[in-house]
């Protein structure tokens, strides 16, 4: 079955604050979506709500996937049903090992009794760091600990590929990636579109959609998706900045939530 | 059999001297030191009053069998030596030791590993040289009952330059509860020797009304150049105390790297000091720990830089659950003349219960203007951006908390320098950690 995720009247707030005004978005299996938008806009915030960061509290809307109900589930319930964050600012964990993070993320999808083998987990981690242009000794540090920006940007996208999500939302992944590092990123984001697998890409800037196609782009202000066009939006965007946007649609400050 | 020895003093000492034929000396040393210890007070550990603890059940004199092969050894004790390879190995058990290997080669190169017993008897001028010289007896009422009472106990000497590459393991085992237990360590690391000595500490005591006192003692000195890496796991049943003073000397250039998992089950004071004398000496001191039950527990680390360009590094962490309580005191003192030193420590505990207690106590004690001195310290439940992240990836929260808490001792565990222990560290982390 085709991937469907749906997201409707989404609204979520932060420490009583509301961010999400009332999202709806539809993305189906093999569409590359994205979202751009100022800062402050309430993108990050969509990313995370989705996730079910417990900071963030949904107060109305819905959202599945392939018909399931998405808010009830726990995060790493959403996880196992085939969502994945790639994100902004992954943690450090001292003395969890990215191999022994990995294979317990794979394993945990995978379910008691059909856990993977030890070799084909190394060769299928070695592959991908090997296609992410990783150092393979990454396998065996702590996770993130001490792995600079770009490090830390290429292992969100080498546990995409490994855990082969249906819905990936990447969340400011172009943040901080020189230019190589971002073709690298973009390659394996690539590598992973498929008929089966929809993308949701969070940016405020236009050169991550030169090396990744979107098929939609969405402007997001004040908490809203205010416009939505095909590639041609983000082009404009790159060469105009977004003051015509608020210009037509009567907006003077896109933020929202902001103190 | 009598009863357990609970008062004592210089007739107890020396009788106890004489049942083992020691020489004069040595029954005169163990008199006075009993005699001590009727006159000298308790260490008061920082914040953690001694009041309840069961301190004055010295138990009696329980020799285990000895062997003259591994096989030979019980069962219980053979379950816990991580390899069984021809490696050296010295193992005690209750109050005497009962078996040591050292191979030919290891021999012919003028390595000593005995008893230390045996060390008093047939090694006397460095045994007088070295033993209880940086643990003095007159410390505090601890010591002088350890330098009165102390059985089996280890010696290890590595001569000059001799390089060893294998691990020498000690195992140090106790399943009798009346037994007197106070093992001693004597590392003496000529110029320029480097080894590693993994020492394990444990017990099988069973239902007991009795209460074990592991009194115990570890001694290092490492001459100029010397590298010694001292891991020890100790892990005794909740009814047993563990005292563990350890002590390390650095002449010029030494090394040494500790390597603790303070893991005991019930209460316990451990002290673990790099004395850095010589100039261009280092320590590395690691220890990890895990409080379960009631247990109380009094964890300190201390650096005293006396060199020039001395560098001390000490990490303490610890994982505090249920109603245990930590007092983790770490002191860095650099004494006037140690320019260049460099001083620093770091204290984490982890808290998985409202109800346990850590308290990371890091002190600086700096007497001298040209050097670099610091310290961290935090005491924390577990990081729920950490779970998030975890769980994130499809990891459940148990799951997602286990790795955290695992990882958290990590850094310790994985540089524990034999494979077996650590895999057998593992077991009881996931013992504790439940």
């Amino acid at each position: 079955m085709s991937t469907q995720f749906e997201i409707q009247g989404l609204k979520s707030s932060i420490e009583g604050k509301e961010i999400l005004k009332g999202i709806d978005l539809q993305i189906k299996g093999g569409e590359v979506h994205a979202i751009m938008g100022p800062n402050g806009t309430g993108k990050s915030t969509l990313a995370s709500a989705l996730m079910g960061h417990p900071k963030y509290e949904v107060t109305d809307g819905s959202v599945t996937l392939n018909g399931e109900d998405v808010l009830e589930m726990g995060v790493d319930e959403r996880a196992r049903a085939g969502l994945f964050l790639a994100m902004q600012y992954p943690s450090e964990i001292t003395g969890v090992t990215n191999a022994d993070f990995l294979r317990s993320a794979i394993n945990a999808r995978r379910g008691e009794g059909n856990e993977i083998s030890l070799i084909k987990f190394v060769r299928q981690m070695e592959g991908k760091m090997k296609e992410l242009e990783m150092n393979p000794e990454f396998m065996h540090r702590y996770l993130n600990e001490g792995f600079s920006g770009g490090e830390k940007k290429r292992n969100e996208i080498l546990q995409m590929m490994l855990l082969e999500p249906k819905l990936v939302i990447l969340d400011e992944i172009d943040s901080g990636l020189d230019i190589d590092a971002l073709r690298i990123v973009a390659e394996g984001v690539n590598a992973m579109r498929s008929e089966d697998r929809g993308f949701l890409i969070i940016t405020h800037y236009q050169r991550l959609l030169n090396y990744i196609t979107p098929d939609f782009v969405h402007v997001m202000m004040q908490g809203r998706i205010v416009k939505s066009g095909g590639p041609e939006l983000a082009h404009r965007l790159e060469a105009e900045g977004y003051d015509w946007v608020k210009e037509e649609l009567g907006i003077v400050d896109e933020t929202v939530g902001q103190a | 059999m009598s009863t357990p020895t609970t008062s004592f003093g210089r007739e107890a000492a020396a009788a106890i001297s004489r049942s083992k034929n020691e020489p004069a000396w040595l029954v005169a040393s163990r008199e006075e030191a009993g005699q001590l210890a009727t006159e000298i007070n308790l260490p008061k550990p920082e914040k953690l009053p001694l009041t309840r603890w069961t301190l004055d059940q010295y138990g009696t004199n329980r020799p285990g069998q000895n062997v003259s092969s591994i096989s030979d050894l019980p069962a219980v004790i053979t379950a816990l030596l991580p390899e069984q390879s021809g490696g050296a190995l010295i193992v005690q058990h209750n109050s005497s030791v009962v078996f040591t290997q050292l191979s030919e080669e290891l021999k012919a190169q003028g390595v000593i590993l005995t008893s230390l017993e045996d060390a008093a008897r047939n090694h006397e001028e460095l045994f007088r040289k070295y033993f209880m010289t940086d643990y003095a007896k007159e410390e505090h009422k601890l010591a002088a009952v350890h330098a009165a009472l102390w059985n089996g106990g280890v010696f290890l000497y590595v001569p000059r330059n001799v390089v060893i590459d294998a691990p020498i393991q000690a195992l140090l085992f106790a399943d009798d509860a009346e037994a007197t237990f106070m093992p001693h360590v004597l590392v003496v690391a000529e110029t320029n020797s480097r080894f590693s000595f993994v020492e394990q500490v444990a017990s099988n005591l069973g239902e007991t009304s009795a209460t074990l006192l592991h009194n115990s003692a570890v001694e290092v000195f490492a001459k100029a150049g010397s590298f010694v890496q001292y891991a020890a796991v100790h892990q005794l049943d909740a009814s047993a105390i563990d005292i563990s003073y350890r002590r390390a000397v650095l002449d010029n250039d030494a090394r040494i790297e500790w390597i603790i998992g303070d893991l005991h089950n019930g209460n316990s004071i451990t002290d673990t000091k790099s004395v850095l004398k010589g100039n261009g000496s280092t320590s590395d001191s690691k220890i990890i720990s895990i409080g379960t039950g009631s247990q109380r527990m009094s964890l300190t680390t201390q650096a005293v830089h006396f060199g020039r360009s001395t560098e001390s590094d000490m990490i303490t962490r610890a994982v505090m659950k249920e109603e245990a309580t930590a007092i983790i005191n770490g002191i860095t003192k650099i004494e006037k003349g140690a320019t260049k030193a460099n001083g620093q420590q770091t204290e984490k505990v982890l808290m998985l219960s409202p109800k346990a207690r850590g308290d990371a106590n890091p002190i600086l004690l700096i007497d001298e203007d040209d050097v670099k001195a610091g310290h961290a310290a935090s005491v924390g439940q577990v990081n729920a951006d950490q779970v998030y992240y975890l769980m994130s990836r499809g990891i459940s929260r148990k799951e997602a908390e286990r790795l955290i808490i695992h990882g958290f001792l990590d850094p310790v565990v994985s540089e524990i320098p034999l494979e077996g222990l650590r895999e057998q560290l593992h077991r009881i982390l996931e013992r504790k950690l439940g």
